[in-house]
């Protein structure tokens, strides 16, 4: 058997110096220890098994339940993997959006994003959604504010939640705004998404501008967007009030294919999109209280939709074909 | 200023027992008196101390005189059970809630001695509906509360402190809207819940639930008693836990049920003696409830130690609850994928 050799460290040391402290100090060259049990070297995993390994690693996050929620129930981990990658399909291929004015939505901090809605389903919200964090230089998410109709239906309402939509009320939007968020608001609500397609592109009452007192509140930009393409992908020609009313629907669509071809008339029609953000509109300039001025707020909502409506009419009168663009 | 001699209502219970004894632990507190009709527990009790147990009926007169005889200068009113963990029989609570209420605050009323009220009431006050906000704030109005229930209970109960309030404007109130409790070593309905192995949910709905931990319930029920904060104040840990999360992290197995047939899934449950599935229950699972405690932490200087994970994680662990289902499968498939053979 071997005997224990005792190297003596820092011999040199002692003998030409008195030492100082008993901590001997750490200096001279760093060497890099060498590892009791050396880490197995990771060549490149290929694309295929990485994507694979992702995926497992998703599922498993999921089934352990290890991801984080906000307090209005926003998932993005859910949001990013599972609900925007079929968005963005019909997004690229189906409706071939393009957008512009995005450098007008704020980098970071809270604005609120005002848009015209169209269209029977509110397809509109969910691309405007996906046009906000496909080219944001950030890839913010876009907090959509609904109707509390979304939030009773089974499913869709706890689909609505993840994705980070919440319930339109003042308290919600206020919120979101003071947490810096970006929130999108469709002011039209139901009278503009199931307006009939002889009105298109008429933008109707938005609301009681309660969305303009949430901005005033917080202090946020106002940002008008304008949609083009939406009207069309379901023309509504017709509505059937007694079946609505009877399945507690605020309208019941008649398109040129529906419900003449049963599921095969809830496919969109193949529009050609443009959306577009407009410059913002300040609110943090006006003086505290200002939202309890129901002049300055019934303005400021005219102001907006103005925007809005002129964006719209100059944006149709550049564009071609309704579904080549 | 420190209280004198306080009193506690709800003894019995899982935060009245553990209440008194962290006050009998107070040097600073001449006397703790505690009431109820049933004895704490047997370990409760022997952490207690000088704390004396009062066999009492808060519904009884009587109770004026035990505050009137002993000076108290605190009340702390914890014996109102909005969440009770197991069936319960209906009119005895309601009977125990309003009318203990009632009568409790009549005898504070007619004490010159008494300083301070602290009311545990509940975060069910809000309801649970798709028409409420995300977040409620203290001054949010409750919408879609049902007509009868543990929560119109708790409403009931805060208006009567609110009118005694009025009329002794000398009594410093707080009342402290607690979220559901969770925690290893308290029994409520969601504990309960959670340790069925497959756990019955609403069909198509997941809730956004904000926990608190018992011991955080337990330390601001203290420093409220303790205190001078004034008003009413949202108890609840950060951050929020979804209902299909929870359930995941507990390793149980969901079961979707329809919203129609949750009530009959629940009296068969109750009929097992196992859960209580009331309606307002039952609207909870359906849509969550998460409160804002900007107010608490800024005003009454109380943050919780446990956010809802952590809560919820030390539940899961500290109760022993074995998974019924956990993904060691795919974790190994993941590993070795992203493990290249060498």
């Amino acid at each position: 058997m071997q005997e224990a050799r005792v190297i003596p460290l820092q011999r040199a040391d002692r003998r030409r110096r008195v030492p100082t402290s008993a901590a001997p100090k750490p200096d001279g060259p760093i060497v890099e220890p060498t590892p009791l049990h050396p880490t197995r070297e990771h060549p490149p995993v290929s694309a295929v098994r990485r994507g694979i390994g992702d995926a497992l690693g998703f599922a498993v996050r999921r089934l352990t339940g290890d991801y984080p929620i906000d307090e209005f129930g926003f998932d993005p981990d859910l949001t990013e993997r599972v609900l925007l990658p079929p968005l963005r399909l019909l997004y690229k291929n189906w409706f071939r959006v393009e957008v512009s004015g995005i450098e007008n939505l704020p980098v970071d901090g809270g604005a609120l994003v005002v848009s015209n809605h169209s269209g029977t389903l509110p397809l509109d919200a969910l691309m405007t959604a996906v046009a906000v964090h496909d080219n944001h230089p950030r890839q913010r998410y876009l907090r959509m504010l609904g109707a509390d109709l979304v939030f009773q239906v089974p499913l869709l309402g706890a689909l609505a939640r993840k994705s980070g939509q919440t319930l339109a009320c003042n308290p919600d939007a206020e919120q979101l705004l003071n947490a810096g968020e970006l929130v999108g608001v469709w002011p039209e609500g139901f009278k503009g998404v199931g307006k009939p397609f002889a009105d298109r592109y008429k933008l109707q009452r938005f609301g009681r501008g309660g969305f303009v007192s949430a901005a005033l509140r917080t202090g946020v930009p106002i940002i008008p967007c304008s949609i083009v393409g939406a009207e069309e992908i379901y023309p509504k020609i017709g509505d059937l009030k007694t079946v609505a009313r009877l399945f507690g629907l605020p309208y019941f669509p008649i398109t040129p294919f529906f419900p003449l071809l049963g599921p095969l008339g809830a496919i969109p029609l193949p529009s050609k999109w443009h959306i577009h953000f407009g410059e913002p509109i300040p609110t943090d300039s006006y003086d505290a209280g200002a939202d309890d001025d129901p002049m300055l707020v019934f303005n400021l909502t005219d102001q907006v939709r103005e925007t809005i409506q002129q964006t719209l009419y100059r944006m149709l009168s550049q564009r071609g074909n309704p579904f080549l663009g | 200023m420190t209280p004198k001699v306080v009193l506690v209502t709800g003894v019995g219970g899982y935060l009245g027992g553990n209440l008194a004894a962290r006050l009998a632990a107070d040097p600073d507190i001449e006397r703790v008196l505690g009431v109820d009709t049933v004895p704490p527990p047997k370990d409760v009790v022997r952490t207690m101390g000088r704390a004396e147990f009062v066999r009492a009926d808060i519904r009884n007169p009587l109770i004026a005189k035990v505050i009137t005889s002993a000076g108290v200068d605190t009340v702390v009113h914890a014996s109102t059970t909005t969440n009770p963990a197991g069936p319960a029989r209906r009119m005895v609570l309601k009977e125990l809630n309003v009318i203990g209420t009632m009568q409790l605050l009549a005898a504070c009323q007619r004490a010159p001695s008494v300083r301070r009220l602290v009311v545990k009431s509940t975060a069910a006050v809000y309801g649970a509906s798709s028409r409420s906000p995300a977040v409620f704030s203290e001054d949010d109005a409750p919408k879609d509360l049902g007509s009868s229930g543990y929560a119109k209970d708790a409403v009931e109960v805060e208006a009567y402190v609110r009118g005694f309030a009025r009329r002794r404007p000398d009594v410093s109130v707080a009342t402290l809207r607690l979220a559901n409790l969770i925690g290893p070593s308290v029994d409520t309905v969601l504990t309960r819940y959670f340790a069925l192995p497959i756990v019955p949910t609403v069909l198509g709905f997941d809730a956004r639930m904000q926990l608190l931990h018992s011991e955080d319930a337990l330390a601001v029920l203290e420093l409220a008693s303790l205190g001078e904060a004034t008003g009413v104040f949202n108890v609840a840990a950060d951050g929020v836990l979804m209902l299909s999360q929870a359930i995941r992290r507990a390793g149980r197995l969901p079961l979707p049920v329809l919203r129609q047939a949750l009530p009959a899934a629940g009296r068969l449950l109750r009929g097992a003696r196992l859960v209580d599935f009331s309606p307002d229950h039952v609207r909870y699972l359906n849509y969550g409830r998460v409160l804002d405690t900007t107010r608490l932490k800024a005003e009454f200087g109380f943050t919780p130690r446990w956010t809802t994970r952590q809560a919820f994680d030390d539940y899961v662990s500290g109760s022993k609850l074995r998974p019924v289902f956990t993904p060691t499968l795919l974790a190994a498939a993941r590993r070795r994928v992203l493990e290249t053979r060498t």
